[in-house]
């Protein structure tokens, strides 16, 4: 299935068309006296049909940025389109239909499903959001066969699925409300590691093929190569090297790519220590490289 | 699970590989006698005696399947230590560094509390968390993931216990931080008396620093072999199929050459 996957993903060029997020200068700050920066002007364009990356070590604003993209985070600066749309700052009002077309799929999948509502009823809290924005319906137990699991089990509580299980309903209630635009915050992160991949490469076919863009936050760098056709590394509140996956993956030009990519452990058999960074390396990972930016294949 | 067969040398580091289900915790579970409720071990764990009589004979072994409360909870924690998957949940979040590193110290070894705090920041400065002295004062939460795992590291080898079971230790932190723990690892292993069972799903971890590794698939061993070989001659198919399907293996680069 790797192979299907990986071909798809190479014959895959950003296509030409519209984007259908672009996001440009977002800043986003936290408390005050000194406010702390977590996400520092970034700006980035998904397209139709295609699967962005952003990847960094923790407490770098990944998620920041994904909260300010969707909304659900003030942001200091900075604008947000989807398809054309200004995205505004989610205040306690509820987010017009519009906004639907954008979908978050979280980390934990135990809060993100109420745990009191058949899972039915909550992937047709999608199937119903697609309906008011004049989009086409659907059919909870389709999106359950869709995802793998057993149509049958609409009626069925939370409770009794598996994190994996559970993840795949949170993507089917997501992908329901027919969304130009998926935005994802680890969404393989809390479940079983050997899981992690096939629900990565889930997202993926299921994104691709109702042509929505995604977002696809990780850690796991070897999903992100796997899935991603371009990828935004990010490290302290900055995107500092960007573009095409395998293009980035062969030749990572800014120093935080190259140590991030060096500490990869290569399963070849040779026994080898992935490189530890050392603290003084730090330091020349601030630094701004403009060629490590917006990188295409050549 | 039936009829798992593992023996682990002095001063290495044995990997345990499979899918999820495939019984890799239950293994290092039942050497501690954790088995959940309703479970139950059979068969022998035997780990080698290093003090009192019959140390280093043929016949110093102590049995562990079926022993008495009493012989476990001399083991556990003491002779047989354990990491977890994630250390938010395996520190206590109440009670200070210095404070989880020294109780089992003073229980188990009788140390009085100058001892075992002193021991304590010897631990600490073995695995390399910053001011070690300052560090025994502060609260799991005050450090970042990596240095609490390097701590829940330093609280199981605080007895010295001869065998180390790290249950996915590397699993919830990030690459550039699990490449440090990897190799502090590699060097206890490398001091000499302790011994690792690594498990993990992750093969790219596991041959960076297993020197066996044994995969494991729905409770039966696949195969078991030294790192090299496994890695780049697997004998079976379920192995050839979890190498093939990982980027950078030798199998893969093969694939793309032949391509």
């Amino acid at each position: 299935m790797s192979e299907r996957i990986a071909a798809e993903r190479d014959g895959a060029v950003p296509s030409g068309g519209r984007p259908v997020l672009e996001a440009e200068g977002i800043v986003v700050e936290y408390g005050r006296r000194p406010a702390l920066r977590a996400v520092d002007g970034v700006g980035f364009t998904v397209a139709a049909g295609e699967v962005v990356a952003l990847v960094g070590e923790s407490g770098c604003g990944k998620s920041s940025l994904a909260r300010a993209i969707v909304g659900i985070e003030k942001r200091k600066a900075g604008t947000v389109r989807l398809k054309g749309d200004d995205v505004p700052t989610l205040g306690l009002r509820r987010r017009s239909s519009a906004m639907t077309g954008m979908q978050m799929v979280f980390q934990d999948p135990n809060s993100s499903l109420n745990p009191r509502r058949r899972i039915g009823d909550q992937i047709g809290d999608g199937v119903r959001a697609a309906l008011a924005r004049g989009d086409r319906g659907s059919d909870p137990a389709d999106w359950l066969r869709r995802v793998g699991l057993d149509p049958a089990m609409v009626s069925r509580f939370p409770h009794e699925f598996s994190g994996g299980q559970k993840q795949r309903i949170a993507i089917a209630r997501a992908l329901a409300a027919r969304p130009g635009m998926l935005v994802a915050d680890e969404p393989i992160s809390a479940l079983d590691a050997s899981t992690q991949t096939s629900v990565a490469a889930l997202m993926r076919s299921l994104s691709v093929e109702a042509g929505a863009g995604m977002l696809f936050i990780s850690h796991d760098l070897s999903v992100v190569r796997r899935i991603a056709d371009r990828v935004l590394v990010m490290y302290q509140g900055r995107v500092v090297e960007s573009g095409v996956t395998e293009t980035v993956w062969q030749n990572p030009l800014h120093p935080y790519t190259r140590a991030l990519l060096a500490a990869i452990p290569l399963p070849d058999g040779a026994g080898r220590l992935p490189l530890a960074p050392a603290e003084a390396d730090r330091l020349a990972w601030l630094d701004e490289v403009p060629a490590a930016l917006e990188r295409t294949t050549a | 699970m039936g009829g798992i067969d593992l023996a682990l040398s002095r001063g290495g580091i044995h990997g345990l590989a499979g899918e999820s289900g495939s019984g890799k915790t239950m293994t290092a579970l039942a050497v501690l006698g954790l088995l959940p409720g309703g479970m139950t071990a059979s068969g022998s764990i035997r780990l080698a005696d290093t003090e009192g009589p019959g140390a280093g004979s043929d016949s110093g072994f102590t049995e562990l399947v079926g022993a008495p409360r009493g012989v476990l909870q001399g083991v556990r924690g003491r002779r047989v230590a354990m990491v977890f998957q994630d250390p938010s949940t395996s520190l206590h979040p109440q009670l200070p560094v210095g404070r989880q590193l020294t109780d089992h110290m003073r229980h188990h070894l009788g140390l009085g509390k100058p001892e075992a705090r002193a021991k304590a920041e010897a631990l600490l400065d073995r695995v390399r968390v910053p001011d070690a002295r300052g560090a025994l004062s502060k609260y799991p939460h005050q450090f970042s993931g990596g240095q609490r795992q390097r701590i829940a590291i330093a609280v199981a080898l605080a007895c010295d216990p001869t065998v180390l079971l790290a249950d996915e230790p590397t699993t919830a932190l990030d690459v550039t931080v699990q490449a440090g723990v990897l190799q502090l690892l590699r060097e206890l292993a490398d001091g000499g008396d302790l011994s690792i069972l690594l498990v993990t799903h992750d093969l790219g971890v596991m041959s960076a620093v297993a020197d066996e590794v044994t995969v494991m698939r729905q409770g039966l061993v696949v195969e078991s072999a030294p790192r090299q070989q496994l890695f780049t001659a697997p004998r079976d198919e379920y192995t050839r199929s979890l190498l093939a399907a990982l980027p950078g293996s030798s199998f893969e680069q093969a694939g793309e050459d032949a391509r």
